[in-house]
Parts: structure tokens; sequence; C-alpha cells
């Protein structure tokens, strides 16, 4: 008899049970001895609490009603849950704190996408550490994840997630007229992004460096390209991606990681350092993270904080896919 | 969902409407496209450098997105239709110009009054555009010849795509509102975007300049 499960969730098997066990341990290996002590939290919240945490925990798809009619939701994803714990368990203790997990998370899907409602998060959370610190040390601790992963096609793409806001304003547009640019902007959608430029009465020669400045993405070249364009949130942007790849040991456009002055995230609660990580193998991002300063603040503590999280089943996915073209290449 | 991000740079080519200009602004650019030309029916064609894949146009997002495709060109009508598909849009390359647009019958003043039921391929867009105006409307999904609806009473009015206007002149229609202008456009999938930053930007260029835009 056929008994049927919802779409967007899956059995896992032995076999893949296996694979996955080995992934996890490789990535909690190399969390812990960096110093990320493995948490769980509950994967029901009160939809209170991922609501004031803005973002992406806001959209918290599956919510109901408890036996004692408290609105209940499943996390979307891990970095509010932990900001929550942070703020209840270590409010007097001394920063910084390192947290790592592998959770299980969930969100709406469009329907016949291929896309999953419960799929499984490890990343890092690091709260307390100066701003530059935080960043360089988060990147240091992904790398050495994807290594331990056996990702060696991969790629961080580091960006800036106040660039466009500081641009926009140094353009003159108000707060309403930057919205529409920004949603161009990340959607990526450069016809409309031009033509919502030239609607808020940008000039041409500005616009032109804002569409070049969402296609510039490379090794170190592309910091002196962001500065030549004469724009002062352009200069700025690049000389703080220049800390952050001098504080790397100028690791930045070797294979591994890439400046990208087009990158966006969709949380809104970054600022700071932006990351996304591409695998060949794969055509979504395999993951993402950055710096969120303001977010402890929501949960009453002023501490920075920087992180990131990966999809396992989608690194799953590239490891398998290195595996087989690095025996091909044999 | 393997990608071809290694490998020849694999461009979705759509059939259909805009395939003759797609293989015009193509060839200006130097992507070789005699064999598409040819009456193969083939779907997958090695050029030098490049494999081009044809496809309808609604499905080129699709492929995009999964990174089946790295890049592609498609109409804006698709695109807005399926604007919950993250591909990034780099090129209005001008050609395949239409509206999409509401008709309804000619002489009949059935439109603007009450609900409307409105017959359309693009439930989305409808939805957005009478949402935005502030109008209710009961939206009815139809596959093929939307033009036949209001003719046999399913519906008040349509929402479709018009290049010349011809057809609805000849089933009596009549454009009342534009909606919004439709022009192919260059996507990408946003990983091949990153990985494959020099390719893509060199075929964003030369396609630049051979839709002279």
């Amino acid at each position: 008899m056929i008994h049927p499960i919802p779409p967007g969730t899956r059995d896992v098997l032995p076999e893949e049970m296996r694979e996955l066990r080995a992934l996890k341990a490789a990535l909690i290996d190399v969390f812990e001895t960096k110093g990320y002590g493995e948490v769980a939290t509950p994967t029901l919240e009160y939809d209170e609490v991922l609501t004031r945490g803005g973002g992406r925990s806001d959209h918290a798809a599956y919510r109901f009603f408890d036996e004692n009619g408290e609105l209940l939701a499943l996390r979307s994803e891990m970095t509010v849950p932990i900001a929550r714990l942070v703020a209840t368990r270590y409010a007097q203790a001394d920063p910084p704190h390192r947290f790592c997990y592998v959770a299980g998370a969930y969100r709406a899907v469009s329907p016949q996408r291929g896309e999953m409602r419960e799929f499984l998060q490890a990343g890092v959370e690091l709260i307390g550490a100066s701003a530059s610190d935080g960043t360089v040390e988060v990147i240091a601790v992904l790398e050495t994840a994807l290594d331990a992963a056996g990702l060696g096609s991969a790629v961080i793409g580091l960006g800036d997630a106040d660039l466009y806001r500081d641009l926009l304003g140094e353009y003159g547009l108000d707060e309403a007229a930057r919205e529409g640019v920004l949603e161009r902007l990340a959607a990526h959608d450069l016809v409309g992004l031009e033509a919502e430029l030239g609607e808020a009465g940008v000039g041409a020669e500005q616009i032109a460096t804002c569409l070049a400045l969402s296609q510039l993405r490379g090794g170190a070249e592309v910091l002196e390209q962001a500065r030549g364009y004469g724009a002062e949130a352009a200069a700025r942007a690049a000389d703080r991606l220049d800390d952050v790849n001098r504080a790397l040991g100028s690791r930045i456009g070797g294979h591994r990681v890439q400046f990208d002055f087009g990158l966006m995230r969709d949380l809104s609660y970054y600022n700071g350092a932006i990351l996304e990580v591409y695998d060949p193998a794969v055509g979504h991002a395999l993951g993402g993270g950055g710096r969120y300063d303001g977010l402890m603040k929501r949960f009453g503590l002023d501490l920075s904080a920087a992180g990131f999280a990966l999809y396992l089943e989608r690194v799953h996915t590239a490891q398998i896919e290195e595996r087989r073209r690095g025996k091909e290449g044999r | 969902m393997s990608a071809g991000i290694e490998g020849p740079l694999r461009l979705a080519v759509p059939r259909g409407a805009l395939f003759g200009e797609t293989l015009d602004v193509l060839d200006a650019a130097g992507v070789d496209t005699s064999e598409l030309r040819g009456d193969s029916r083939s779907l997958i064609f090695e050029t030098a450098g490049m494999t081009l894949v044809t496809m309808r146009p609604s499905d080129v997002p699709t492929y995009v997105e999964a990174g089946a495709a790295d890049v592609g060109i498609t109409g804006k009508d698709v695109l807005l239709e399926q604007s919950d598909r993250p591909v990034y849009e780099l090129l209005d390359l001008g050609y395949g110009r239409c509206r999409m647009v509401l008709a309804g019958r000619k002489g009949s003043d059935r439109l603007g009054e009450g609900t409307m039921r409105i017959a359309t391929k693009y439930p989305r867009i409808a939805e957005r555009h009478f949402e935005s105006t502030g109008r209710q409307v009961e939206l009815i999904e139809v596959k093929g010849s939307v033009e036949l609806a209001p003719l046999v009473g399913l519906g008040d009015g349509i929402v479709d795509l018009v290049a010349t206007g011809r057809t609805l002149e000849e089933n009596e229609l009549e454009v009342r509102e534009e909606i919004v202008e439709c022009t192919a456009r260059f996507v990408a999938n946003r990983v091949a975007h990153k990985l494959r930053a020099a390719e893509i930007d060199d075929l964003t260029a030369k396609l630049r300049e051979a839709s002279g835009r």
C-alpha cells in the first residue's frame, strides 16, 4: 500500500544516511576544532521570537496554535534561534561566543520546482567579536569546512551589504526610490534597474556606474576598478573589502575567494561583509552568510555578529559530483 | 541538480516567435547558428566553444534557474509571468517587441464595471495588474488561443500578448489598456554568472553590440 508524504519532504535511506553522517561529522569536526561548540535548539519556536529576528525568519511558513492557544512556528533558519539562545542564556557571560549547528529548517516552496520544504543547514555563529576580526575568522572557518567536505572547486563570493544603500544616498535618492532600486539590484534585473534609476532622476554617468558595479566580480584587480568609478560609496566598500583581504593574508583572488560588488543577500539583517558559496556542480548557491550587527540588539544585547550556513544536501550533491569528476580526471 | 558550469557555455535558445531574430543576433555576436537553421530535429547543437539548447521560450527560466543552461534568451512576458524564478536579467535585446494588453469585444462596455471575468495565459501578470490598479477580477487560465474565450462567453475580456494586433482585429476584439511592453532578454544562472564571469561578460558585450543597444 502506498502512504504518501507531503511534497518537498523525503525519506533518507541507509546508504545516503551514512554519507550524510560522514559529511556532518567532518563539518562539526572543523567547527569544534576552531572553537565553535555544537548546539541544538527547538525545531518549534514562538512565532513572536522568529518575527523579532526579521529577515527570512519572518517568513516562517508553517505556523500553528498549540493546546494553550500559543502561536508557534517551525524555524526557517538557525541564526535567529541562536541569537535568542545567546541573549537568554549568555547575557552575563563575556563575549565572544562561538556556536555551530547541523539542524533541519523549514520553508514554503513553490510547487513543482524541485525545492525542499525540509532541509539541513550546517553553520556557525560568532557573536561579540570585533567587526573585521569576526568576518575574517568566519571566512577562514568556511574555507576549512569546504576543504573538509572535499569541495576543491567551490568559490566564496565576498561582497558588501552597505554598498548600494550608501551609493543611492550619495546619489540623493529618497527612501522610497531607494527601495525600488534595491529591489531591482537584489533580483539582478539590470534592465529594470536602469529604468528605475532613470525614473528616479539619476544621471546617465551615475547609472552606468551603478550597472557596472553590479557586474563587478573577480580578484584583487576589481578593487581598483571599483575605486576608479569616482563614487565615494564604491571606494569605501573597496576599502572595507581590502581590509578583509589583507587580514586574510591576501588570499582573495585565488581560486577560493572572489570579490563580488554585485552580491546582495535577501535577509534584511545584514550589514558590512556578506558572502555566498558556489560550486560548479550545483546551479544554486550552496549557502551564504555575513555580518548582522543589528540582530542581537533586537534581542536586547548590543553585540556584533557574523556567521554562515551551508545547505547540507547541496554540499552533499557537490561532494558526489566533485568526487566523480576527480576520478574521471585521473 | 548537475549544472553545465564546466565545459562549453550552455545557451538556451527559444524556439517559436523569437527563434529567427535570436539566431540573427547570435550570428552577429559571432555564434555560429547555421546548424540550427537546417531542418534538424535535434534539440542540442554544439558550436565552437558553446552548446546551444533549443526549447520553448517559457521553459528557458526553468533551465537557467536550475543551471541546466548557463545563459538563455527569452521574452520579458515569460520572465514577468515566472518572476519567482531567480535568474539574472542582463540585457534587453530589443527585438520581439510586443505589448501585454487588456482587450475586450468591440462595442461592448462590459469591461470596467463590477467584477470582470478575464481569460488569460498570463494569470500572474494579469493578477498583479488588476491588484495594483485596485480592481477585482475573476481570472480564468487557458492554454491555447485566448481570443476564443470572450467570443463564446468565457469571460468579458482577455489579457494577452499582442504584436501587430491582427489577431485581435480578426476576432472583433480591441485593446482597452496596455499593461507592459515586452522584448527579448538575455538571462543568466546566478552561479554561472559568478563562476563563468569572463565568458558571460564577453557574450553580454557581444550581444549588446549585435542588438544595437
